[in-house]
């Protein structure tokens, strides 16, 4: 008998109410719209955890349901901040250069307005002139469709050569390492075109709207938390239906999904991409938050940390994701933003800032260790117990 | 400035031979420095120059005690009265000065009341220079050393006289040889006769040193110069530039003339929007209104406009440039007037030339397999457990900290530089060696047949040492020096060099090789580690131990690992990111090379930093740029070749 | 041994803040935003002790209009977005009344719309590209005709230099400066040729290749001089590999920007005696205050540790704050920098410090050669040059100034006579 999606999948519907009642929470509690408990600036620290959570979610199903550990979903994360970031920055640049160009005595010619824009973008990592990178950066829309298509096509390039030579395991998780450490020394570089470095920076103002911080911020965690719920519903379907069942097998044991007739190459190639793809548009919400994209975000240990967050919140379920990234971001947040008060031991003081880095990585250990299933897996103890309940009774 | 000196060599010249300065002998030196107190203290070579003269021509015997003095930062002005003395430090207050005419101290003085005398580089330079003429015959050999190098750094024509004067002399060899390669590089720049220039140009022609080839290009300088008509007579032209070939393109060209005055420079579009600027009338430039002047077209036809009525100069744009360039002829003149001596420099240069570019190879070469070894080494370990064991450790780079840092402790331990290393050695493997067996024993041994979640765990581990090491030995860099005897390079000429210490580094690579293979192939540990490699089930019911092989491969090769940190330590930085710099990298190594391979391994290590520094010296002024290639290179040649350079096959090559 | 030194002290600065937390609930409250962790923290936790100990200081000296000082420190762990995340913490969690931080320059370009947004106060105290002029930001570093383009002209007039070796680490500091050195070396002549350019990544430790480069410019018989834009740990790799490769500073002289006291530490300096740095300060100066200075760093922080040129930039920006604050009375904003303009403080080098309409200071320019005790020998000072936040040097940019007293515009242009924007570009 065929079920229902949701009925598949009960946990969608509690994760949507949850994320609906979160996102009712901090609204009313915020600074723009609420009674202002709540700081802009924890709004904005929420609003990237929920992109984080979505990334997570990404990894998930990649790493999680087909089994592909890949080290390089924040290169796909970092090349969707850089799409919007250019469409921003250009924007930003070409509404204060037309304005005080307007104040010139003789109108200024198309050509002076580029000028003066490629001037203001690029003169502080000492050139003048605009890539070929740019083309679209005039038009939002073009710079919209970017942020999934540039990261997707670098995704299905790189996985068709990957999988074609059935690179797996081990060697295919060193491979994305190398490509997400390959795309950082590109961008580092200045001559790449998107200012080296320093990235594209002051993205948190967005064109031509005048509102506050304390409006802006909501609005993208309002996007955020939407695109977390979307997110979610699209990967429970992609792994409950038999195309999940086919990415399971494949986690399971390649060789037999193979000899059964199934592309399993493709397989993979698909879920590589709509991942990346996933990965992109977390991106493209996360930096207009944080304010500034450079190539440091996309080094490879962001990748390392974003496999880290799942395998504690416990992989193979959706929500476990959810709750590693945002549990462990969070965390890290308040441990190393001073808050953590320091435990004086008399002759030693432990600083938080010193030492959560070490506590950390031991608990990776300790997770992989004794406990496979991570965070998650709490709740299995939990269900598990009802189920047994009910089945006595 | 070079004039000044000159006249001022000339006076001493003159002054040594003329006897009735001989009386001048009594008189002290105190009064000429006091006579250029104010420039002295100044200190700029811009203005020191006639100092320096007035003190070398002086002809009194302190003279050469007061430069050289001065050039050692010795010398001391006392503020009360600003007579200058030599200072000797007594503690870090108090200085005893000493008269530079009687030669008796003349107190001790607390540091405050005196005022240091530091002459920059640049003037020691100009000192040195000075003092070639007391050196060169200096009894002293140093001070003759000195006097050689002081010519070489700032040859002069002034000076090949005396130089060859003291080659006769000379009682050291060495010296000697050195002053007759510093005359026939003088003769070349600035001997009078021609022929004799020629002879020294062949003599020394094919000779590779920086010096040669820096006493031959002066000659081949050239400027370039516009004629009207054809090329006048008794210039020494290098060559006839047409107008829109090579790099000379119509607008360099027109530039040309415009610099010399030959042409009216050209209008650019800022020149047009400023003079349309000063010109706006009633809403409107020209006739044109000033809301259409947003293109240039109208742009120009305003200008136009204005340029008839006469308010602004005619406008000059690209159609003005070709009528000049026809009639006027462009050509790069030499600077030295004689051709001979020109095309025998560059003849001299073109045969040089080829050498160096042979030498410049085999110096990459050289580069090249000093970065493939320092990779090998980082690698080595890390081929080792994910070869033999199949387990990724991501910690691999910080056991390459840990050794590092033992290094640096043993230095702090035991003074002496030779010993610190000798002991760093084992210790830095002891040390990894306990730890690598330590997480063999604690975290790998449970998570054999999961290599993902290996590969987390050891990162894990990774990120905790890295912040340990930042705890406890904070972030700044610490430093760890090598053995006075490994400073230095060693040179084969002016152009292919190599530091001792890569040398160092590439032997020991050499030994790791061998000591690998020799456990390998001859001991009992590595035949039954590569039994267990090959295939575990059957090795342990042969009686072998699968677990204890497992954790001395794994002490093995995290030992190693400690061994790489001294080494990479000793020439670059220790710092707690030491490891993770080299991870990556290592990676690639062993991955491209084929994993259970030694040979392998060292394939990878020769092919990634072959070609990195191929990359580098095709684009030589981006080092960033390299590295990101030859990573997209490495990620394309997987593709290619997915089991590495050398290949596993058969069960062992299992998934 | 420096694990026990940084314990004692961590333990100094937990008491101060516990203290400071609990004396009084009115304080005024100074934010440090400077990495404590990452890669930065090398050197900006140097700073932080920096301010922590001033701040002591000054707490010790009655604090400042009555109340006390007390300091909120915070850990942007040299992660640039983090940076911005951190100052709005700042500015509207704590409500901080001024903020001394950031070291790299995309750290403050990833600052300052928020400080901007939020009209805070920043001290921002190491040498920069320039390019920039912000409102809420003073920039008490210096800017490139305050460290580079003298350092050039020592290099042409006194060393007598020829050809030029630009070698950088490749992020924007390096990019920029030597763009405006490229510009001004052709400006006195020096041909296209005659000028070599590379970059390399941070951390870089290869260095055999590019010093060899180095030492064949010499082959046309010009001397070679090299400047240094490379920036922290690279360097230690970078001075042993000259070192071996037996280059003296008499033949091919090395100045550079970013190496100072604290990176020296790392290094046996003995075979790099001579080559030189430029900045405003040098542990080694001679004067007074500087020996006070040093001394009363010492006993905060330990006998090994040394001051650097950052340091004095923030002990020379609290202190002009502090005296601005007071002469108005209050710490509010828009009034305290209104009273910056002309504010003067005693330089621990012995002049004058002034705050400048473009918030830059106007310092002296000191050039010191590496001594073999990893200090340096001060053997050139300017008197005080003010800094200007737009190079003359680059054509877009020599028509920009920054007057924010009188034209209250960071970004005029003085051939239109128009202002281009009034917040910063970033």
């Amino acid at each position: 008998m065929k079920r229902s999606f949701i009925a598949k999948n009960p946990s969608v519907l509690i994760f949507l109410a949850i994320l609906a009642l979160f996102t009712l929470l901090i609204t009313v509690m915020s600074e723009g719209f609420g009674v202002g408990g709540i700081s802009t600036s924890f709004i904005k620290t929420l609003g990237k955890t929920l992109c984080l959570c979505l990334i997570a979610l990404a990894m998930d199903v990649i790493w999680g349901y087909t089994g592909i550990l890949s080290l390089g979903h924040f290169a796909f994360f970092g090349l969707g901040g850089y799409m919007i970031g250019m469409w921003l920055m250009y924007e930003r640049t070409r509404l204060i250069v037309v304005d005080s160009l307007a104040q010139a005595e003789i109108p200024p010619t198309d050509g002076e307005v580029i000028d003066a824009i490629g001037n203001q973008i690029f003169g502080v990592v000492g050139s003048s002139d605009f890539p070929l990178i740019w083309a679209f950066a005039d038009s939002l829309m073009i710079q919209l469709m970017l942020v999934v298509l540039v990261p997707g096509l670098l995704a299905l390039v790189f996985g068709w050569l990957a999988f074609r030579s059935r690179v797996t395991g081990v060697y295919l998780s060193i491979l994305t390492q190398a490509m997400t450490l390959a795309l950082a020394l590109y961008l580092f570089q200045n001559d790449s075109g998107l200012r080296g470095n320093n990235g594209l920076s002051g993205l948190q103002n967005l064109p031509g709207v005048t509102a506050s911080q304390d409006h802006v911020s909501l609005w993208f965690f309002w996007a955020s938390a939407a695109a977390l719920g979307g997110g979610y519903v699209l990967c429970a379907w992609l792994v409950s239906g038999k195309f999940g069942s086919v990415l399971r097998a494949i986690r399971d044991n390649e060789a037999r999904v193979r000899f059964l007739g199934y592309s399993v190459e493709m397989y993979k190639l698909v879920i590589f991409t709509l991942t990346a793809c996933i990965a992109a548009i977390a991106g493209a919400l996360y930096y207009p938050q944080a304010g500034i994209i450079n190539p440091a975000e996309i080094a490879p240990i962001a990748s390392i940390y974003l496999a880290v967050w799942v395998a504690i919140g416990g992989r193979g379920r959706l929500y476990g994701a959810v709750i590693g990234a945002a549990f462990v971001s969070l965390l890290s947040t308040w441990f190393t933003g001073g808050q953590a008060p320091d435990i004086n031991l008399g002759f030693y003081t432990i600083k938080w800032v010193d030492w959560w880095l070490v506590l950390l990585g031991l608990s990776f250990v300790l997770v992989t260790l004794f406990a496979p299933k991570g965070i998650g897996g709490l709740i299995d103890i939990f269900t598990d117990r009802r189920a047994a309940k009910e089945a006595k009774q | 400035m070079r004039q000044y000196l000159l006249a001022g060599l000339a006076v001493l010249a003159a002054c040594l031979i003329s006897p009735d300065r001989s009386s001048a002998q009594d008189a002290a030196i105190q009064p000429i420095l006091q006579d250029h107190q104010a420039l002295i203290v100044k200190s700029s070579r811009k203005t020191i120059a006639p100092v320096i003269e007035a003190v070398a021509s002086s002809g009194l015997p302190q003279a050469q005690t007061v430069l050289e003095v001065w050039a050692a930062k010795n010398m001391w002005q006392r503020k009360e009265d600003g007579l200058f003395f030599i200072g000797e430090r007594i503690d870090s207050k108090t200085y005893a000065l000493i008269d530079f005419d009687s030669g008796e101290a003349v107190g001790e003085f607390v540091k405050k009341d005196l005022k240091q005398i530091k002459p920059n580089s640049g003037i020691r330079a100009l000192i040195g220079t000075a003092l070639v003429q007391f050196q060169l015959s200096d009894p002293n050999t140093e001070a003759r050393r000195a006097a050689l190098l002081s010519i070489e750094r700032d040859p002069e024509a002034s000076l090949l006289a005396p130089l060859r004067a003291s080659i006769e002399g000379e009682p050291n060899a060495e010296l000697k040889a050195q002053k007759q390669r510093l005359e026939r590089l003088l003769t070349i720049g600035y001997d009078t006769n021609e022929a004799a220039r020629l002879t020294a140009i062949s003599d020394m022609s094919g000779d590779l040193g920086v010096d040669v080839r820096a006493t031959l290009n002066p000659l081949l300088t050239t400027t370039r110069e516009v004629a009207l008509g054809a090329v006048p007579n008794g210039v020494n032209v290098a060559q006839v530039l047409q107008p829109g070939q090579d790099d000379f393109d119509v607008i360099t060209a027109y530039n040309l003339l415009v610099d010399k005055g030959l042409a009216p420079a050209l209008h650019t579009a800022d020149d047009v929007r400023l003079a349309l600027g000063e010109h706006i009338d009633g809403g409107s430039v020209g006739g044109v209104p000033v809301a259409q002047l947003n293109t240039e077209p109208a742009r120009l036809k305003a200008y136009a406009a204005l340029a008839e009525a006469g308010a602004v100069p005619a406008y000059v744009g690209d159609n003005a440039i070709n009528t000049p360039l026809e009639t006027h002829v462009f050509f790069e003149a030499y600077v030295e007037p004689s051709q001979v001596v020109t095309d025998a420099a560059a003849q001299a240069l073109k045969d040089i030339e080829l050498k160096v570019g042979l030498n410049q190879t085999l110096d990459l070469t050289l580069d090249a397999l000093s970065l493939a070894s320092i990779y090998f080494l980082a690698a080595i370990g890390l081929a080792i457990t994910f070869g033999v064991m199949g387990v990724i450790n991501m910690a691999h780079g910080e056991f390459i900290m840990m050794g590092a840092y033992t290094g640096y402790v043993v230095q702090q331990l035991i003074p002496d530089h030779t010993v610190s290393i000798i002991v760093a050695i084992p210790t830095a493997f002891a040390v990894t060696f306990a730890a690598g067996v330590a997480m063999e024993r604690l975290v790998i041994r449970w998570l054999q047949a999961r290599p993902l979640e290996t590969l987390l765990a050891t990162f894990g581990i990774s990120i905790a040492l890295q912040q340990l090491a930042k705890n406890i030995f904070g972030t700044q860099a610490r430093p760890l020096t090598a053995p006075g005897w490994l400073d230095g390079a060693w040179a084969m000429n002016d152009v292919v060099s190599i530091s001792y210490i890569r040398i160092a580094i590439f032997i020991l690579a050499l030994i790791f090789l061998g000591v690998f293979l020799y456990i390998m192939k001859r001991t009992r540990l590595g035949l039954e580690t590569r039994a267990v490699t090959q295939n575990p089930r059957m090795a342990a019911s042969m009686g072998i131990n699968p677990d204890k092989v497992n954790m001395l491969t794994f002490g093995l090769g995290s030992g190693i690992a400690g061994i790489a940190g001294v080494a990479i330590g000793l020439f670059a930085k220790v710092t707690s990111e030491l490891g993770s710099d080299y991870i990556v990298q290592s990676f690639m190594t062993v991955v491209v090379g084929g994993v259970g391979n030694i040979w392998g391994t060292l394939a990878g290590a020769a092919m990634i930093g072959f070609l990195q520094k191929g990359i580098e010296w095709m684009n030589p002024s981006n080092t960033l740029a390299a590295q990101t290639y030859m990573i997209i290179f490495i990620i394309i040649f997987i593709q290619f070749r997915p089991r590495g350079i050398i290949a596993l096959k058969g069960r062992a090559a299992g998934d | 041994m420096t694990f026990l030194k940084s314990t004692l002290a961590g333990s100094l600065v937990f008491a101060s803040l516990a203290g400071a937390a609990m004396a009084d609930e009115d304080t005024i409250k100074v934010g440090v935003l400077h990495s404590l962790s990452g890669t930065m923290a090398i050197s900006e936790t140097t700073l932080k002790d920096t301010m922590l100990m001033l701040i002591d200081q000054q707490n010790a000296k009655g604090g400042l209009l009555g109340k006390q000082l007390e300091a909120v420190v915070v850990d942007p762990a040299s992660d640039w977005p983090l940076f911005a995340e951190k100052a709005r913490e700042l500015l509207t969690v704590h409500e901080v009344d001024v903020i001394f931080g950031n070291w790299t320059s995309v750290s403050r370009k990833s600052v300052l719309p928020v400080i901007e947004e939020l009209n805070g106060l920043l001290f921002y105290p190491v040498q920069y590209e320039g390019e920039e002029s912000s409102k809420n930001v003073f920039y008490t570093g210096a800017a490139p005709n305050q460290q580079a383009i003298p350092a050039t002209d020592y290099f042409l007039d006194e060393l007598g230099v020829e050809k030029f070796a630009l070698l950088g680490t490749d992020y924007v500091y390096p990019r920029t400066t030597n763009n405006i050195l490229e510009s001004y070396l052709k400006g006195k002549g020096i041909a296209d040729d005659d000028i070599f350019v590379n970059y390399t990544p941070f951390g870089h430790s290869d260095w055999s290749k590019i010093v060899a480069d180095v030492v064949a410019l010499g082959a046309d018989g010009k001397k070679v001089g090299v400047i240094s834009t490379i920036n922290g740990d690279a360097n230690i790799g970078f001075y042993k590999e000259l070192a071996a490769a037996g280059i003296s500073a008499d033949d091919i002289p090395v100045v550079a920007f970013s190496v100072g006291e604290e990176e020296l530490a790392g290094l046996d300096t003995s075979n790099l005696v001579g080559h030189l740095a430029a900045w405003n300060y040098f542990q080694s100066a001679d004067a007074d205050v500087n020996a006070e200075f040093v001394e009363t760093w010492k006993a905060t922080m330990g006998d090994a540790r040394v001051t650097n040129d950052p340091m004095e930039a923030h002990f020379i920006g609290f202190n002009m704050w502090l005296n601005a604050a007071t002469e108005v009375g209050s710490t509010e904003v828009d009034a305290v920098r209104a009273k910056m303009y002309g504010q003067e403080f005693p330089n621990l080098t012995g002049g004058t410090a002034v705050m400048l309409p473009n918030h830059h200071l106007a310092k002296p320019v000191l050039i010191g050669e590496i001594q073999e005790d990893g200090q340096f020998d001060i053997i050139s000072q300017t008197t005080e040059v003010p800094g200007d936040a737009w190079t003359d040097f680059l054509p877009e940019s020599a028509v920009l100034m920054s007057d924010w007293k009188d034209l209250d515009c960071g970004m005029y242009n003085t051939e239109t006579k128009t202002c281009v924007q009034t917040l910063s570009n970033y």
